[in-house]
């Protein structure tokens, strides 16, 4: 299973160098570096109140960060210069032929969706509950949709242009609604879905802003068995068959562990581990800070404990 | 100096009676979350009670000062009071939990409603009232010829301010309904399974806003001397100005927004002119919220995602 | 953290709203410590419930009811007329002792049953009919009125050019209320600037009413933004008072800035529209005299009425357009949830801005028609009211709904019409009587009950923008109110 190099090394898609998030006297992340894999299905996992939903929201623009540095790199081929230049030039964001680099510490949260290609869906569930399904996921087309509408006036008159920019965004759509199992729910309210499907709605219309990185907080939570399997299908779908990274943050260790290529665990806003599956999971760090602990192995984990007390002890109290 | 002064001391006075109203807004606010713009209204009719009152003591002979204001701040702030818990019973209570936009329907309805109710009955001119505290204290009395006086109106009407704003925060932070009321404004659900009679509180806030409003109006009659059924929207929209300026919610908050707006406008009509004070206090506000968007001594309001 | 603890509450897309409104009226049925003894009979019950009604109706009534103050020579006169309060007093008594005994014998069914009915209609296949039957009314109004009311002729038809000046107005104020989400409590800032921006520009550069009516849309939408730009991050009944508080700064403007806007005078000799060139009056070359048909000033009406119903449809079907676009789409997601359309790439602040554009210019076009109207405008017509009668059509309407606005206006405008003209009640109260005196009031009054009785408006449905397979209608609870919730 272990790869020769780690790929999120070798190729990332995003880059969070030394992130700090202060509330006031708060400390709720903590100088967090840590890189996304692309390609990978990477986890952010750690104890409630850990910074982890924090973490998304500095990336996706809602928090701005109080310290650090987050590179999106849309491409393999960029250049290693580049991100050292923008950094430089005060500018948010490269966008060339050679690939795009977004500094998205820098930028407004709609740009970031926009422009850098990061989707990400909340803890909460917010969606249009008042609109339909498939009107959920056409908002989410809105950026394409306004340039083929020229900005509203040649949609006003209904120009062919903007028909069929109408007609491939609801296929598009529809697409993503037989991949959630939700076609037949196309015409229902939002609000209308059961809890499970309200949370793979969400995914899906995340997934129609066509991002390159799509980040879900807590995909699994109130879902059922059965649904969560589906959701692990629908996971390495995304995945293999769009070549998106996803960066999700999860308490189910059940789902972490199966789909993670890659899991980073985070305690007081810092990080205590960072590695594959099998390496996080044997990480004492991890099994001290961290209560979700698979039953066969709890007998394992208190060996180790034993074995290791006065290391953890000390990691433990430094912060 | 001296103009400075004085526009300082009517500054305060206006500033005074703009804070009184809105507290009104601003408990009212916090607690159901909703604007109630049918207070100004309530502060009219508050100013009404009181000059009717007025005129009845006269006329069955009761003319010693103290009495007479003693039994118009009585009568004026039981009677508002019964307006305020009526209204908040009919209007505003059956659209409890409901759609956010309908209790101000209502609202502005009310608002509507009673401003015609008091023209119908009571007619549409002006009523004037001759002064009746004259006189005051000069403070200063400069050669140029200009004189810094505090009448004992304002004495009175800064004065009467104070003792209510002790009172009051006192009420909020140190009795059981006090209590019950921060209870409520931080979750309503939560407070009425814990016990609290959520309704009940939420009459009661009514009732101490509309008290506090009709000894307002009745401090505008005195001090204005003229009064008529228009009153309550302008004083209305100018204490709701207040209230968000203070950071709506916020009891020092309102009475700091309400002196705020009272010293803007006195100091714009003083240096500048009369006719566009109210544009000044409406600029400053918008200003200010603008930039301090939950007021000056509002909590912000944390977007959590 | 907390925001973990409670899913569903947090939720509003689980219908979460709906429970805790179920919730919340099942507490409101079982008050802690407020239910009457058992033992009372309904009949003593009554008697109770009565007498404190009427206790309170006399405290309140007492100071405008039975003492009226009037400005007489030595200052203010006081005169004392107890029959009225005492009236009052027993009415309240009588009122409320009868509503007891009878209707609320079985506590509050009577309420139940009005929302039971009330979830039933709406449908939208009605709402269809509904929506033909009253355009094709509208179209045809001009040339059934002198069959069926030849005498009412002119006025009928001038409250219909108000009522649709109205319609025109709330479909406005639609945009922004009802599909954005975002609470305008100074929309008749718009309206005065159209009026205004015509009035001026037909008065000193001679234009007229055509060349005129696209530049005064253009000035509201541009007003629109100027406005909107800064107090759109405010949230909620911040944005309503700032909205508010622009409204008023613009008559006090409009008001004192004489030079230039004839302060309280106003603006006189505003120009009519003409027809292609051709002028309603008796002279040569005049509209009568190109046709060949014989002068009546009926004419003018006709033409009016036609121009503004033209209007009107006009901001109707730019609305219906807009509302299957993106961005009309993006107005309703962003009163549904803002946050997540910022998370899918939507620049807020510009739907917000568009639409806040896009009303002002509708708001901007029925000021123009409003002042080549009247040909006459002062800012006493643009107050407060104006900005709360367009709100409340808006609301009672049913926010969002396009055909709620229509029955509202019909409903409000005409109503307040018809109130005048109840000469009947003089019969009853005698002359003296002057039901115009009471328009106003009734008006508060209506205002505050049909929101009590359907707090969602008389449409208050939503249909879907987009279809996949089916159009179904949206309940009315599913759908989010916008801005600060
Ligand atoms: N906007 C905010 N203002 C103040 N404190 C905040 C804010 N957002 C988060 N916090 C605090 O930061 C800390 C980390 O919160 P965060 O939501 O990131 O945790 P989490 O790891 O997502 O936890 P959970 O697993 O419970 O979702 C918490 O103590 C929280 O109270
Ligand atoms: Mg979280």
């Amino acid at each position: 299973m272990l790869k020769e190099t780690q790929n999120w090394s070798a190729n990332p898609v995003l880059s969070v160098e030394h992130l700090t998030m202060r509330f006031g006297g708060l400390v709720a992340v903590d100088d967090l570096s840590f890189n996304v894999g692309r390609g990978d299905i990477t986890a952010l996992i750690g104890p409630n109140g850990a910074g982890k939903t924090t973490v998304f929201n500095c990336v996706t623009g809602f928090y701005k960060p109080t310290e650090g540095r987050i590179a999106l790199r849309r491409d393999q081929a960029v250049a290693d210069g580049t991100l050292a230049e923008l950094t430089k030039s005060g500018r948010q964001y490269f966008d060339g032929d050679k690939g795009g680099v977004f500094l998205l510490e820098r930028m407004p949260d709609f740009k970031i969706t926009e422009v850098a290609g990061v989707a990400r869906t909340f803890q909460n569930i917010r969606l249009f509950g008042g609109m339909t399904v498939l009107e959920n996921l056409l908002v989410a087309q809105h950026n394409q949709l306004m340039q083929a509408s020229s900005f509203t006036i040649g949609g006003l008159f209904g120009l062919p242009g903007y028909r069929k920019a109408a007609a491939a965004a609801k296929d598009k759509a529809v697409e993503w609604l037989r991949h959630v199992n939700l076609l037949d729910r196309a015409d229902d309210p939002a609000a209308d879905l059961p809890y499970g499907a309200q949370r793979r709605l969400e995914i899906a219309r995340a997934l129609c802003t066509n991002p390159v990185l799509l980040c879900l907080d807590e995909p699994a939570a109130g879902l059922n068995p059965r649904e969560s399997a589906e959701l692990n299908e629908l996971l390495r779908f995304i995945r293999d068959e769009h070549g998106v990274s996803v960066l999700l943050i999860e308490h189910d260790m059940g789902v972490v562990m199966e789909i993670s290529d890659h899991i980073i665990v985070l305690d007081y806003g810092k990080k205590i581990a960072d590695g594959t599956a099998s390496e996080v999971r044997s990480d004492p760090k991890v099994i001290a800070a961290y209560l979700g602990v698979d039953d066969e192995e709890v007998d394992e984990v208190e060996r180790d404990l034993d074995v290791q007390t006065g290391h953890s002890a000390s990691e433990g109290g430094s912060q | 100096m001296e103009y400075f002064l004085q526009q300082l001391i009517n500054g305060v006075t206006l500033g005074s009676i703009y804070g009184l109203i809105a507290i009104g807004y601003t408990m009212v606010y916090g607690i159901i979350g909703m604007i109630n713009f049918a207070h100004g209204e309530i502060f009219m009719i508050g100013s009404f009670i009181a000059l009717t009152v007025f005129l009845i003591l006269a006329a069955i002979g009761i003319t010693f000062l103290p009495i007479v204001l003693l039994l118009m701040v009585i009568v004026a702030m039981l009677c508002t009071a019964a307006w305020g818990w009526t209204i908040e019973r009919i209007a505003y209570r059956p659209l409890r939990g409901s759609f956010r936009l309908a209790p101000l329907i209502t609202a502005i309805g009310m608002s509507i409603f009673l401003q015609n109710f008091v023209q119908v009955t009571q007619g549409a001119r002006v009523k004037p009232l001759p002064p009746q505290i004259q006189g005051g204290i000069t403070l200063m009395d400069s050669p140029s010829g200009i004189v810094v006086q505090i009448s004992w109106m304002q004495i009175i009407i800064i004065a009467m301010t104070i003792i209510l704003m002790v009172g009051f925060s006192l009420l909020i932070s140190k009795t059981s309904l006090g209590r019950q009321q921060r209870a409520c404004e931080q979750d309503r659900k939560m407070a009425s399974l814990l016990g609290v009679n959520v309704d009940r509180t939420i009459s009661l806030t009514f009732v101490m806003g509309a008290s506090l409003a009709a000894v307002a109006g009745m401090m505008y009659l005195l001090y204005y001397g003229v009064i008529d059924f228009y009153i309550g929207f302008i004083a209305g929209v100018k204490a709701f100005t207040a209230a968000v300026l203070g950071g709506i919610g916020s009891l020092p908050g309102a009475m700091l927004g309400g002196l705020a707006i009272g010293l803007i406008e006195t100091f714009w009509s003083g240096y500048f002119s009369v006719e566009y004070k109210d544009v000044a206090a409406f600029s400053i506000l918008a200003i200010v919220l603008i930039f301090m968007p939950s007021g000056l001594l509002g909590r912000p309001e944390v977007e959590k995602v | 953290m907390a925001d973990t603890t409670s899913p569903s509450a947090a939720n509003r897309p689980e219908g979460a709203e709906r429970l805790s409104e179920a919730r919340r009226d099942a507490m409101r049925g079982e008050p802690p410590y407020s239910e009457a003894p058992p033992e009372d009979t309904r009949l003593v019950r009554a008697l109770k419930e009565g007498g404190i009604t009427a206790a309170l109706v006399a405290a309140l009534t007492l100071f405008f009811f039975a003492f009226r103050t009037d400005i007489a020579v030595g200052g203010l006169s006081l005169t004392a007329s107890p029959v009225v309060w005492i009236i009052a007093i027993a009415i309240a008594f009588a009122g409320r002792f009868l509503l007891t005994y009878f209707v609320f014998a079985g506590d509050t069914a009577v309420v139940g049953g009005w929302k039971k009915v009330a979830a039933g209609t709406g449908r939208m296949p009605i709402g269809k009919i509904l929506g033909v039957l009253l355009l094709f009314i509208a179209l045809t109004l001009p040339i059934l009125l002198p069959q069926f009311l030849p005498s009412q002729n002119r006025y009928l038809l001038n409250l219909g050019i108000t009522i649709l000046t109205y319609v025109m107005l709330g479909w406005g104020l639609n945009i922004v209320v009802g599909l954005a989400g975002l609470l305008d409590l100074g929309y008749v800032a718009f309206y005065a600037v159209g009026a205004y921006s015509f009035a001026l520009l037909a008065t000193n550069f001679e234009l007229g009413f055509w060349v005129c009516l696209p530049m005064a849309g253009l000035f509201a939408a541009m007003w629109g933004v100027i406005l909107g730009f800064p107090v759109l991050r405010l949230r909620g009944d911040y944005l309503a008072i700032v909205t508010l508080a622009f409204g008023e700064i613009i008559r006090i403007v409009l008001l004192n800035w004489y030079e230039f806007t004839g302060g309280p005078d106003g603006i006189l000799g505003i120009p009519e529209p003409s027809f292609f060139g051709l002028e309603f009056n008796r002279r040569d070359g005049s509209f009568s005299d190109f046709f060949g048909i014989e002068y009546s000033p009926i004419q003018k009406f006709i033409y009016l009425y036609y121009i503004i119903l033209a209007l009107a449809l006009l901001t109707n079907f730019v609305t219906m357009r807009l509302r299957k676009l993106p961005v009309g789409r993006a107005w309703e997601a962003l009163r549904e949830d803002e946050i997540a359309c910022r998370s899918l790439g939507i620049n807020t602040t510009n739907v917000k801005l568009t639409a806040f554009a896009t009303g002002a210019m509708f708001g901007g076009f029925a000021g123009s028609f409003f002042a080549t109207k009247q040909q006459f405008i002062s800012p006493e017509s643009f107050t407060f009211i104006e900005s709360a009668i367009i709100l409340a059509i808006v609301v009672l309407g049913g926010l969002g709904s396009q055909l709620g606005v229509v029955i509202a206006s019909v409903a409000m405008i005409g109503g307040i019409e018809l109130l005048r003209k109840l000469t009947v009640l003089q019969a009853v109260f005698g002359n003296d009587f002057d039901p115009t005196q009471y328009r106003m009031l009734i008006f508060g009054l209506a205002m505050v009950l049909i929101m009590v009785w359907k707090p969602r408006g008389l449409v208050s449905t939503r249909s879907p923008s987009a279809v996949y397979k089916e159009k179904k209608t949206i309940g009315a609870d599913m759908v989010a109110q916008g801005e600060g919730h």
